[in-house]
């Protein structure tokens, strides 16, 4: 199923046709309503005129997230403050958050952009969505409340938090979509089988997991345990919130809903476009946006584009799974190293979970890295020998996999320290500056 | 043949603690303790009255906990006994992992708590050297 076959699956010339004329609008209305925007095209000076054709996007200049939160709370906006119907902010762990202002028109769009996404992941008008994203400021909880009004599934706005009640709800209500973090459906899993429910006693068929970064090898850990599509849901607060993309039941990356945004793939040190296949740093134009348009804006977030139509018929640009961010890269002893890289390796040791802890430390001049890994029964053994030898041979996994020594501690399960639902996996202790 | 629980201990300030609030709570009693440790964690080993409620009571709290056979001998509380019970372990060739100790009110031997790498091996060596094997209700009772 499609949700909207017209944009979902447009011809390459009129989309490109399409999003032209919706760049050279929304360039124009910023220039015209944002004075960040006129300030900043006139630095490099550009009129809006100069947009004549997709690839001319290039001579505008990035938004950045400082930019963002220096037009804190509301300079950003484009619109009069009574078209403005809803707010939305980031979780400001790393500073001031950043502010996110919705028209009647823009909650549409995301309301469209998450129907999409449901249907994609195999959803109906009678599913019943256990949506344990957090309601409040944060875009995770109503951005999925929106999509699913608008595809006339029923929305349970559990919100995140309270897992007893969570299971107790998704066994007595038979939820069949369940949407939140990875970490959290991961936490969700452990508590069932605790409790002593196996998948028979639930009714989930997908999950539209999101707002964290995980790998493949935690997907096929997430489907066993659920017996569901586990599918990556992205988006961004800044841009509009989850929806942005989504993949379909091909998983084989994320489609992009380029009718409404617009990316490129830069490297984040040149800042040069990259060619499509390349891998690099996502930026994103919103071009139907009118309370807060955002032109260029610097996600972070490394991946690449693919062009090709998609199995499943769509033939809207495919993104890669989120594999790191330019900010979450650590330079250890000078390796570069992802925090996903250690991940992977631990899923593919028997006995090991998903949770895990990396932490940072500067002993003289030397940086060191401790990888927490949770012991399980099955891990535990009565001997000290036998635990340290499984940390000494986790120890070097890692080291083959990332080419690092590191240190590897096992801790007792469920003390992970987390975020808004979303798992903290890295704590840089290296005083830096 | 007595069970033992071996619990995992982070290394972090009040696991201990937790681990044994959580037993005296639930009105569990511990009869012998012994603790192994590293610099990164530790394992807390018990022989206590009820080893499967101690054990729900535990993991109910998040620990991980594992049952273990163990051998509890009874030696005479003096110089030569415990040298007594690793000489028949020695001659029979069997693997020490590790020993912990303690003195019993009611009487006046000492009960030393073995963790062979064979139970069945042990059992047969220490019976055939004439060694006071206790059972878990002895244990129990003690």
């Amino acid at each position: 199923m499609i949700w909207n076959e017209k944009y979902e699956c447009m011809d390459n010339e009129s989309k490109k046709e399409l999003q032209l004329r919706r760049l050279q609008n929304i360039v124009k209305f910023v220039y015209e309503n944002v004075q960040f925007y006129k300030r900043h095209f006139d630095d490099v000076r550009v009129k809006p005129e100069d947009i004549q054709e997709l690839k001319d996007i290039e001579k505008l200049p990035f938004t950045s997230k400082t930019d963002l939160r220096e037009t804190y709370p509301f300079a950003m906006f484009a619109v009069d403050d009574d078209k403005i119907v809803e707010i939305h902010t980031s979780s400001g762990t790393t500073g001031k958050p950043t502010v996110s202002g919705y028209t009647e028109k823009d909650i549409n769009i995301w309301a469209e952009i998450i129907a999409r996404a449901i249907i994609m992941a195999g959803g109906e008008n009678n599913d019943i969505i256990q949506n344990c994203y957090g309601y409040g400021l944060f875009t995770g909880g109503f951005g999925i409340h929106h999509g699913g009004r608008k595809v006339g599934a029923t929305v349970i706005p559990i919100s995140a938090g309270n897992t007893k009640r969570q299971i107790e709800v998704m066994v007595d209500f038979k939820s069949t979509i369940l949407t939140c973090t990875p970490s959290y459906a991961l936490y969700l899993s452990e508590f069932l089988e605790k409790e002593g429910y196996t998948s028979a006693d639930i009714n989930l068929k997908a999950g539209l997991f999101g707002a964290e970064m995980w790998t493949e090898e935690m997907r096929k850990d997430l489907e066993d345990r659920f017996n569901i599509h586990a599918l990556n849901i992205y988006g961004l607060t800044e841009i509009m919130g989850p929806g942005v993309a989504q993949e379909c039941l091909f998983k084989n990356g994320l489609h992009i809903s380029e009718d409404h945004f617009y990316p490129e793939i830069i490297d984040p040190d040149t800042l040069e476009v990259l060619e499509d296949g390349e891998k690099g740093e996502l930026v994103l134009t919103t071009i139907t946006r009118e309370g807060m348009p955002i032109i260029r804006f610097r996600t972070k977030d490394l991946t690449s584009l693919n062009r090709e139509k998609c199995e499943c018929g769509r033939t809207t640009v495919r993104m890669s799974r989120i594999t790191g961010r330019t900010d979450d890269m650590l330079k250890i002893r000078g390796v570069m190293i992802f925090p996903s890289q250690i991940e992977r390796t631990l899923l593919k040791i028997d006995g090991l979970t998903p949770n895990y802890q990396i932490v940072v430390t500067r002993e003289g001049n030397l940086d060191e890295l401790e990888v927490k890994v949770e012991t399980t029964p099955k891990i535990f053994s009565d001997k000290i020998k036998e635990l340290e030898e499984f940390e000494n041979k986790v120890a070097k996994r890692i080291h083959k996999e990332v080419g690092l020594r590191v240190n590897v501690t096992l801790v007792e399960p469920n003390n992970l320290p987390r975020s808004e639902g979303k798992a903290i996996r890295v704590t840089d202790e290296r005083n830096l500056n | 043949m007595i069970k033992q629980l071996s619990i995992f201990i982070e290394n972090k300030e009040g696991r201990l603690k937790k681990a044994i609030n959580s037993l005296s709570t639930a009105d569990i009693n511990i009869r012998a303790l012994s603790i192994a440790d590293t610099s990164k964690f530790g394992i807390l080993r018990l022989i206590v009255q009820d080893t499967a409620k101690a054990k729900g009571v535990l993991e109910e709290n998040n620990f991980i906990v594992k049952e273990t056979d163990v051998l509890a001998v009874e030696i005479p509380d003096e110089p030569t006994g415990l040298n007594e019970i690793l000489n028949i372990l020695d001659k029979s060739k069997i693997n020490l992992e590790y020993l912990y100790a303690f003195v019993s009110k009611k009487t006046d031997q000492a009960i030393v708590i073995i963790r062979v790498e064979n139970v069945e091996e042990g059992i047969k060596a220490l019976n055939e050297g004439n060694a006071n094997l206790l059972s878990q209700k002895d244990i129990e009772t003690f």
